[in-house]
């Protein structure tokens, strides 16, 4: 349930520059067009002026599953790098993590990754959940001796491509370990969009009792509409951290034309129509998303961004 | 924040869910379509489990082409029993018509925003009560419900944000004379949780809330976070249209209505019982939307068709 005061409550936005796991690699792949580092370096930088406090910029995932990802560090060294703007690096290892808090990188926070679903974690990062917490522990001590902070991820919180539901006790067991280890924060990820209010709440019901609220993230997809009342559920629930895509950026890879990832402008129009402040200015994102959506050549999957561009 | 603390309220073990799609869903959508595929498309959400199937219009053909048909399609769409198929008359001339038609349940549009109704109907919304009571009285003596609608809820293309009083107000007279259900209409999807809860909370002291019904536009995103919100302030009735039909006639190409099959989802992941059977309902959607020549605008069902 969670003890909301009832003065507004601040909300950070993470923003995600794009998806970057290996089993994205078929995604990436059918898109054919890889960004190039230039169009990377711009968003970013023009993600830093909305007000965002967090950008996740690139990912250290080796290149041969994520060539995407594959100019990280030219994108890191190439951002103007905002006072009050922090921007985190995916690290699955810790190969990434030395990369990313190289001298030429120069990653001051970084992510892992872990997952609710056995099946999941072997299919995408082959090796079970024991195995990735154990390398995820490296990282932690790594990153501990350096004072970078580490944000944890758990994908399939609400349900999995493989296996179906997942039982919220997994969630919970996963995030604890995270958070036990040393991750500031865990961003709990319904990385097939399935979930619904009533598996949201089922689900921080039990991660609550685990790890405090105040240290909880939700990182919703929008594939089955769901992402806006399931964020509106955590936020009753007490979370008041936000995951989200400028324009909706990222498709679901089990769903091939589906949508992904939930949209900033559509989480920003929500919160702030609530009186929730978020420190983002809205028609600057809206300008942004439309600057990368020109970039890639596609139309955005916010529906703020879609009204407010198709006023009479 | 009120909304905040909503979760603790228990939600209604089961919602009733009122399909637009053929009246207000094709209404607002460029394509027409022949009288033959309207019915089939009733006949085909009759048998996904729905309860309540707005089926058609009299409004006057020279201000809606689209609901040229609405004898035909009265005429000709089964009925299944247990089903209602209500249908909206603007006034005494379009309710004699429905009725001639077979009509067994009508519905009636204000507004809660002046400038709106003006523009619209082209009479003030005091005027357009008064036409409506025409309605009521003929509809009372001929043992007909009606259902009251009320437009502009959340905010108007013209004047903006709109007082809770106003749509209290005009909720209230609708009830009042007599309509058993009053759906509350965010005409333009400018609504969020915030701005639902406190038109609901000012609605709700003048009409029970068993009563009442949420009319969400999608057209900002909002939609399923604004039901969410109603049902937690104990709304059990939900309109909504099959695919997300109809965009939204003040934002051109924007979306316009929720997608029943969005609902749908999210009332049954919530354990909440509506009677509806969401394959069933997903193929009446892919049949209109192949009619149309559109893509659907419901994830639920954009989702459940790509599975690699």
């Amino acid at each position: 349930m969670g003890n909301v005061p009832t003065t507004v409550k601040h909300c950070l936005s993470h923003e995600q520059l794009a998806r970057d796991y290996p089993w994205l690699k078929r995604w990436l792949v059918e898109e054919k067009e890889i960004v190039p580092t230039e169009v990377k370096v711009q968003l970013i930088d023009r993600l830093s002026d909305t007000g965002l406090s967090v950008i996740e910029a690139t990912s250290f995932v080796s290149s041969k599953w994520v060539p995407q990802m594959a100019d990280h560090t030219e994108v890191l060294q190439g951002i103007r790098k905002s006072p009050n703007v922090r921007y985190p690096v995916l690290t699955p290892n810790m190969h990434g993590f030395q990369n990313a808090v190289s001298l030429a990188a120069g990653a001051t926070e970084v992510a892992v990754f872990g997952s609710a679903s056995e099946t999941f974690s072997r299919k995408n990062i082959n090796c079970s959940i024991d195995e990735s917490m154990l390398r995820f522990e490296e990282v932690l001590n790594a990153a501990k001796d350096q004072q970078i902070p580490v944000r944890g991820y758990v994908s399939c919180a609400l349900g999995c491509p493989h296996e179906g539901p997942i039982d919220p006790s997994k969630v919970t067991e996963v995030a604890k370990r995270l958070y036990e280890m040393g991750c500031y924060e865990v961003s709990l990820g319904d990385t097939v969009g399935v979930g619904t209010p009533g598996s949201m709440a089922a689900m921080l019901r039990s991660v609550t009792r685990e790890v405090p609220c105040r240290a909880l993230a939700v990182h919703c997809h929008d594939t089955y509409g769901q992402a806006l009342a399931n964020i509106l559920t955590a936020l009753q629930m007490g979370v008041c951290v936000v995951d989200s895509a400028v324009a909706g950026l990222g498709g679901c890879p089990y769903a091939q034309g589906s949508s992904g990832n939930v949209s900033t402008e559509d989480v920003l129009y929500m919160l702030h129509g609530m009186g929730i402040q978020t420190g983002v200015d809205l028609s600057k994102m809206i300008a942004v998303g439309d600057f990368i959506c020109h970039s890639l050549n596609r139309k955005t999957n916010s529906r703020v961004a879609q009204a407010r561009g198709s006023q009479l | 924040i009120f909304i905040l603390f909503l979760v603790l309220k228990r939600l209604p073990d089961r919602v009733k869910i009122v399909e637009v799609g053929p009246r207000d869903g094709l209404q607002n959508e460029k394509t027409i379509v022949p009288a033959e595929t309207k019915i089939r498309l009733i006949d085909m959400l009759s048998d996904s489990g729905l309860s309540v199937i707005e089926a058609t219009s009299f409004v006057s053909p020279k201000w809606v082409p689209q609901m040229a048909d609405q004898m035909e399609v009265m005429k000709g769409i089964r009925r299944k029993p247990g089903v209602s198929y209500p249908v909206l008359t603007p006034n005494l001339k379009g309710f004699q018509a429905a009725v001639e038609a077979g009509a067994s349940e009508v519905a009636i549009f204000g507004a809660a925003s002046e400038l709106f109704s003006k523009k619209n109907i082209n009479c003030s919304v005091e005027e357009s009560l008064q036409r409506f009571e025409q309605v009521m009285v003929a509809a009372k003596a001929a043992g007909v419900p009606v259902r009251g609608y009320v437009s502009c809820v959340l905010g108007c293309p013209y004047e903006g944000k709109v007082a809770p009083a106003k749509v209290a107000k005009v909720a209230k007279r609708l009830y009042s004379m007599g309509c058993y259900e009053i759906s509350l209409g965010d005409t333009i999807g400018v609504g969020t949780p915030g701005g639902m809860s406190e038109m609901l909370e000012a609605v709700s002291k003048v009409v029970p809330v068993g009563a009442l019904a949420v009319h969400c536009h999608d057209t900002y995103g909002q939609a399923l976070a604004n039901i969410l919100v109603a049902l937690q302030m104990g709304v059990s009735v939900v309109d909504s249209s099959v695919g997300g039909l109809g965009g939204c006639p003040y934002a051109q190409g924007a979306s316009g209505n929720v997608a029943t099959e969005d609902v749908v989802y999210m009332l049954h992941g919530l354990g909440i019982q509506t009677g509806v059977d969401l394959p069933k309902l997903m193929d009446a959607g892919a049949f209109i939307c192949h009619s149309l020549n559109r893509r659907t605008s419901s994830k639920v069902s954009q989702a459940t068709h790509c599975k690699l």
